[in-house]
């Protein structure tokens, strides 16, 4: 297993984000005082002042809001695999909700597995789960 | 059309840098020192009479040290800007603000930087963990500054039609204003159109004449009063206005989730700019945009009113940011083709244009526009004669 960067799967304001992907479910931190959802995590409702928080699930559909195709140099585990692509999906469901991710061919396909010329932004798209070391991340799937 | 109580009150007075290079055998501490001992020897003030210090937080000497070491005399203001290239002209303008309000008289502002070394850059120094913003982009692979401006940049051209030769026009602009400097790094090094388009990808859209340079270096100004201005040596560039911006909303380099990303810290900038200067955009004579990568100068094109959104790309055309154009940029060839000291040399190459002493001169430049770094939070100048 190449070693990836890894997030905090505790303790961090983000970890129960991390811990649904870990069950396949694709979270958006929501204020419960007003229902409105927002993407980064944070401890405070921007729109009421809210700190009451919780995470709640999204369609896990979107689209391809924008894309890129790091070159070396990298950090050695993503060199190896480059070029690779790295996309911004936009939820289907509040586009103004968007995830950075990678598209791969298939849900256990590498992110180096998509021909990065058959990208096209607003292509359709959805989520799978991949384990990476102790984490597990969401890549997309065309649909 | 407003003035304000900073308004052509305080004046940039003397400039100093150390040569670029990388490998530098100085220590960023000497390299600071000497540029600030360069920038006092340009205005002939003394050491003993600074009284105010300026840098970014980013900056790793602190102000004990530099002091110590250029013989400075009791400090009673000092002060440093976050988001590292965003603080550059918000280091000038805080200096002014200091002066104004009489905190201090004389300020010495610099910015000094070893990161010509693979291992010295910021985005190979990532611990394995990453928290807070980093966690929804890097674990993904989008690692370094490059590839989070790359995102932006691809929706750019995909929803205004911009291409790669607009961005092979910034590069190619301020590399025959390198040509110019015999202090660039890329003095002797033409760049062609055929060269841009052949070189290597970095982070597609973006390819390796897209990125500024790496560089050790440091660059320092000398602020003071207009009225102490006025009896030093060169012809005072005025700080005629001075702005900081942070948008709502906005989240620095990964800015993909709110309403408009592509609308970035210039464009709220260029509003506080605009509404505390006599000047419109169509009264600037040459500009220095900072330019980490050149999206950024086609955005800020926009984002300061030179023209509309998503016309930024077909301004760059037919040598209009090129000396001679319509409005000539990064005349010193700036980060792309100069030095990249996080924006540092926008400000010295700005201060020489009003002074009338670039390599590039633009002639009967009455003002000059100086912006620090699109993409983050970010701050502008405009110096005047």
């Amino acid at each position: 297993m190449p070693e990836f960067l890894l997030p905090l799967l505790e303790g961090d304001e983000a970890s129960p984000f991390w811990q649904g992907c870990a069950r396949g479910e694709l979270l958006v931190q929501a204020c419960e005082a007003c229902g409105r959802r927002r993407m980064p995590p944070r401890p405070m409702c921007p729109y009421c002042r809210s700190t009451r928080r919780r995470f709640e699930p999204t369609s896990g559909r979107g689209t391809i809001w924008s894309f890129v195709v790091p070159h070396p140099p990298l950090l050695p585990a993503y060199s190896e695999l480059a070029p690779y692509n790295v996309i911004v999906v936009a939820l289907d469901e509040d586009p103004t909700i968007r995830f950075v991710g990678n598209l791969v061919a298939a849900p256990d396909a590498d992110i180096n597995s998509v021909d990065p010329a058959t990208i096209e932004i607003g292509a359709p798209v959805e989520v799978v789960f991949q384990p990476v070391g102790d984490a597990t991340f969401p890549r997309w799937v065309l649909r | 059309m407003v003035s304000g109580p900073l308004t052509d009150r305080t004046a940039i007075v003397g400039i100093g840098q150390t040569k670029f290079g990388k490998g530098v055998p100085e220590s960023e501490l000497e390299l600071a020192c000497m540029a600030i001992s360069a920038a006092l020897d340009d205005c002939g003030i003394a050491p003993s009479e600074v009284d105010g210090l300026a840098s970014y937080t980013m900056e790793q000497n602190r102000e004990v040290d530099v002091a110590r070491s250029v013989g400075l005399g009791d400090i009673t203001w000092f002060s440093q800007i976050g988001f590292g290239g965003g603080a550059g002209c918000g280091v000038v303008g805080q200096a002014a603000m200091a002066i104004v309000t009489g905190q201090a008289e004389i300020v010495v502002a610099w910015r000094a930087r070893k990161r010509a070394a693979a291992t010295s850059r910021p985005w190979a120094q990532i611990e394995r963990r990453v928290g807070e913003q980093f966690q929804w982009s890097r674990p993904f692979g989008l690692l370094r500054p490059v590839d989070e401006i790359a995102m932006l940049t691809r929706r750019y051209m995909h929803e205004y039609g911009a291409t790669r030769d607009h961005l092979a026009n910034v590069a190619i602009a301020a590399r025959k204003h390198a040509n110019r400097n015999p202090a660039a790094t890329m003095y002797e090094k033409p760049l062609t159109r055929d060269d841009y388009m052949n070189a290597r990808w970095i982070s597609e859209p973006l390819c390796l004449f897209d990125n500024c340079l790496e560089t050790d270096g440091a660059l320092a100004v000398v602020i003071t009063s207009a009225a102490r201005a006025r009896d030093l040596p060169h012809p005072p560039a005025y700080v005629h206005a001075f702005a900081q911006s942070i948008p709502t909303q906005h989240q620095t380099m990964t800015n993909y989730f709110n309403d408009d990303p592509l609308r970035g810290p210039a464009w709220v900038c260029a509003d506080k700019l605009w509404a505390t200067s006599e000047l419109r955009p169509d009264d600037i004579a040459v500009a220095q945009l900072y330019d980490a990568f050149s999206p950024l100068i086609i955005l800020s094109l926009e984002g300061y009113g030179f023209c509309k959104r998503g016309e930024g790309g077909p301004f760059t055309d037919d040598g209009a940011i090129e000396l001679g154009g319509r409005l000539p940029v990064n005349t010193s060839g700036a980060g792309m083709s100069e030095a990249y000291v996080h924006g540092f040399n926008l400000i010295t190459e700005g201060v020489r244009q009003v002074r009338g002493t670039s390599t590039a001169q633009v002639e009967g430049a009455g003002n000059c526009l100086v912006t620090s770094g699109e993409g983050v939070p970010t701050s502008a100048l405009i110096l005047r004669k």
